[in-house]
């Protein structure tokens, strides 16, 4: 079941000359959890906002269970909505209590099923020891559940996390990823996160937006954005990719790194850029070898090298965490390209004038 | 299905509201500086002739001396607190704030009452050295009043400048160490300059209430424009010259406050890092020790502790035939209009907020700017402002509807200056306590179908309520010290407790003005120590 539908969504702000959301049309169905990922100002918060009611939407419009709550120019007021918020700096009320705060969104009831009903919901992120707690006695990562807490106890239609870890410290935010998707999960939550960290959003959503100057690049599963990407900013923003010139001749796809299959669209005598993930590339010691060495960083589990190739090109590999070669090594380049993606040339060009200005 | 309606109708239901606000403040300015280009009357004339020159230079020397004397007193004192370490330091943090809690009024008739020809101080002197030949200083002078005006006064300097010391971060000064710099030199090369624009903004503070200042000049029977324009009134019956001389005051304090605004403008927070820890003050070691502690001991002597020893003293030795049923009409009228203004002061500042909150418009924003200029107004330049507007408004009811009417010497003439003086004063408070709450506060609320008055009930008073109170109280006390509005406006009866101080010295009745004055003090200490909790929160 379709829980949200954005049919051609776009909005503007006066201030602004390119449009923060334009022409976007996705839907995320019931218990999935969908992450806009995007750089800062891509517009994936002004979605969150549109999808919120905070903000109406110049054209197109959004489906909450089917009914129409936003069309241009009106919206359904944020609290005729039954949509959750957790906020990056999680406004919890800070004069309320703990439960107080959670209990905040639940007034329809009797207070001992409203008590009873925060209580569990408070039993569920782990926190039934902290009910009586004033927010600033917490830590940030038990303020962050408190907050899930609040916006998941009036059982709304979907729960919209506006960068939710962004302020938590590293080791935390990782904690927290977990245990935030183990709580989506075990209440079969509906739940659009916001984030501009491709980590954050392949480990938590099933699947991923990915937003660039208000437009929709892809939407797609975090595997299908990472190792099919549209286009060359989705290759380079969800990872890291080197994009080696090619040319298709005879049903082959001729690059500097060696001949792949043709298995793209581009005909012949394309000129094509060839994307390479680290991860496609793996590095034999050949003294005759043509690539040599640059440098090495260590990562834990694994080994990173930067690579020359005789053409003065730069690409990456990475490499198990043992794989240790001396710089100026010389190397043969052994291609393990599981997915084929090239780019057009001429749009290739575009997109790294588009990143220079 | 319920559209989000338009909001344009509230904008201009709030747009009203403030607009009003600001035009009450308004109002009195423009009366007064539109007199600047009435007819000049006989008694302007006469003035102008005899004693405005020397009110000019009175005015001058004094606003001079007492930033010399706040800006030497404060800044130092601000840099012992701040940066060193001296036996009774952690006492002297506080103490030294305490004098704000005395009204200058105050401090300038103790001062008279002890060092004057016939006080003990002198008399004891004249005792022990023989009658004759023997020279004092005359109490009664510019050298005196400058100094007393400095005593009530430094703490501005000292809170802000103490301040600047404590956020500017211990980096730049270790930065200017690792270059050469010792700690004394790092004070006078970088510590300073980076704390100039605080520093400034409370001279500034400091030359505004020298120029309002109506108690203790007049104490001092040294003419200011703020005297000057009592006596225009009272003395000569001249409504029109009062306010012309009151258009030149207000003249003055815009100068003062343009360059407020500007120098205050710059003082960005500079806090570099957050090395601010205790242990690195400067240890000051042998004379030095002593010299601050005799210097900050000297400090709060003089400014604190004798004012109040002496004020107990006389109001001991006066009480039991002093003390009798009048004093609780003084107490209930200081009360009451401490109360009354307080309140209408906070609904005129939540509507202020609240407005700037739900519309936050330039014209809505350049009105409450407007509004809380008021604080710069001196008092008895309000009390001509409004009392003339409204003797206006009497004059056409009367005429148009003949019936007998009167507003200016009511309640609501007084209550109308307190709310434009200490308008500023609650919106500071409140407005600290709103900036907490955050937009997505309001957003979370409405998420959780929380909207309108029941937000306000259920999320914003609660969180204000600090804030709220805050300005109440400060209001309230500021009302109670406050001397040339209650003076001028009040009507018939209405006496308060800085009303019988202002009776019993202008008589000379230095014990019979004590009593009133402990009471001041009492209040005086609340917002002080409100002052000392917020900044010990802020430092935790």
């Amino acid at each position: 079941m379709t829980v949200i539908e954005l049919v051609k969504v776009s909005k503007s702000y006066p201030t602004d000359k390119t449009p923060a959301a334009f022409d976007i049309s996705l839907k995320v169905e019931k218990g999935e959890i969908l992450a806009l990922l995007g750089p800062s100002g891509s517009g994936k918060t002004t979605l969150l906002r549109l999808i919120a009611g905070f903000e109406a939407p110049d054209e197109g419009s959004i489906l909450l269970n089917g009914n129409i709550v936003s069309e241009q120019g009106v919206a359904l007021p944020p609290e005729k909505r039954g949509v959750g918020m957790v906020f990056q700096d999680y406004a919890l009320f800070p004069h309320l209590r703990v439960s107080e705060n959670v209990a905040f969104g639940l007034k329809k009831m009797p207070s001992r099923e409203r008590n009873e009903k925060a209580g569990n919901i408070l039993a569920l992120v782990g926190l039934s020891d902290y009910k009586n707690r004033y927010p600033h006695e917490l830590s940030g990562g038990q303020q962050q559940r408190v907050a899930l807490a609040r916006a998941l106890a009036p059982g709304p239609a979907v729960i919209l996390l506006d960068e939710p870890f962004s302020s938590l410290d590293p080791d935390m935010c990782v904690r927290m990823r977990e245990d935030v998707t183990d709580i989506l999960r075990k209440t079969g939550s509906t739940a659009i996160l916001v984030t501009h960290d491709h980590e954050e959003a392949f480990s938590m959503a099933d699947r991923v937006a990915l937003l660039n100057h208000g437009r929709l690049e892809q939407h797609d599963t975090p595997e299908g954005v990472y190792h099919t990407p549209l286009t060359p900013f989705v290759a380079d923003f969800v990872g890291k990719a080197d994009f080696i010139p090619g040319v298709v001749q005879g049903g082959k796809l001729i690059t500097e790194i060696g001949c792949l299959e043709n298995k793209t669209l581009f005909h012949e005598d394309a000129e094509v850029m060839l994307m390479i993930r680290p991860d496609d590339i793996d590095l034999r010691p050949n003294p005759e070898g043509h690539a040599r060495i640059l440098d090495r960083q260590f990562r834990g589990s694994e080994n990173h090298y930067r690579v020359q190739l005789p053409s003065g090109q730069i690409i990456h590999s990475s490499q198990h965490s043992v794989a240790y070669y001396p710089n100026e090594l010389h190397v043969d380049l052994q291609l393990q390209i599981t997915h084929i993606v090239a780019f057009d040339k001429s749009i290739m060009d575009q997109y790294y004038n588009e990143i220079r200005e | 299905m319920i559209w989000l309606r338009s909001p344009h109708r509230s904008i201009d239901r709030w747009g009203l509201a403030v607009f009003c606000i600001a035009a009450i403040v308004i109002v009195p300015l423009g009366v007064v500086l539109s007199s600047l280009f009435t007819v000049n009357d006989e008694v302007w004339k006469h003035l102008v002739a005899t004693t405005l020159s020397s009110v000019l230079w009175n005015t001058f020397f004094l606003t001079l001396g007492v930033a010399l004397g706040t800006t030497f007193l404060g800044v130092s004192l601000a840099w012992l607190s701040a940066a060193t370490d001296f036996p009774g330091r952690r006492f002297f943090d506080w103490a030294l704030i305490l004098p704000m809690a005395i009204p200058s009024y105050v401090t300038a008739f103790v001062a008279i009452g002890l060092l004057d020809f016939t006080g003990p101080v002198q008399t004891i002197l004249r005792h022990w050295l023989g009658a004759e030949g023997f020279w004092f200083p005359q109490i009664r002078s510019r050298g005196g009043i400058i100094l007393v005006m400095t005593l009530t006064l430094y703490p501005y300097v000292y809170l802000l400048a103490r301040n600047a010391f404590m956020t500017q971060g211990r980096l730049a000064l270790e930065a200017a160490q690792s270059l050469g710099h010792g700690r004394w030199s790092g004070f006078f090369r970088v510590a300073l300059p980076m704390a100039r624009p605080w520093i400034v903004g409370g001279v500034m503070l400091a030359m505004m209430e020298t120029l309002s200042d109506f108690g203790a000049v007049s104490i001092f029977n040294y003419d200011t424009f703020a005297t000057a324009i009592y006596q225009a009134w009272f003395g000569f019956f001249s409504l029109s010259a009062a306010s012309q001389l009151a258009s030149i005051l207000v003249l003055l304090v815009f100068l003062l406050l343009i360059i407020e605004q500007r120098v205050v403008s710059r003082a960005g927070y500079t806090g570099s890092g957050r090395g601010g820890g205790q242990g690195d003050r400067i240890q000051l070691k042998g004379l030095h020790r002593y010299a601050a502690v005799c210097f900050a001991g000297l400090a709060f002597l003089m400014a604190f502790l004798v004012p109040v020893v002496q004020l107990l003293i006389w109001s001991f030795s006066i009480f039991k035939t002093d003390f009798d049923l009048r004093y609780f009409g003084y107490i209930f009228h200081s009360l009451a209009l401490g109360s009354m203004a307080a309140l209408l002061t906070v609904c005129a500042v939540l509507i202020l907020v609240y407005a700037n909150r739900l519309h936050n418009t330039p014209v809505i924003r350049f009105c409450i700017r407007v509004a809380t200029l008021g604080y710069a107004l001196p008092g008895s330049v309000l009390a001509v402002g409004i009392f003339i507007p409204l003797a206006w408004m009497d004059n056409q009811i009367i005429a148009h509807f003949n019936i007998e009417f009167a507003l200016k010497g009511t309640i609501l003439a007084m209550l109308l200056a307190y709310l434009v003086r200490f308008l500023a004063v609650g919106h500071h408070a409140v407005e600290n306590a709103v900036k907490r709450i955050s937009k997505h506060i309001d957003e979370s609320a409405r998420n959780l179908g929380c909207t309108g008055m029941d937000m306000l009930r259920r999320v914003h008073f609660p969180m204000m309520r600090g804030g709220i109170f805050t300005a109440m109280v400060l209001v309230f006390v500021d009302v109670m010290k406050e001397m040339p509005i209650t003076l001028m406006t009040r009507p018939f009866g209405w006496d308060t407790l800085a009303i019988r101080i202002f009776e019993m010295t202008s008589e000379g009745e230095w014990e019979r003005a004590a009593l009133p004055s402990i009471a001041v003090i009492l209040a005086g200490m609340i917002p002080v120590f409100l002052l000392t909790r917020d900044s010990n929160r802020e430092s935790l």
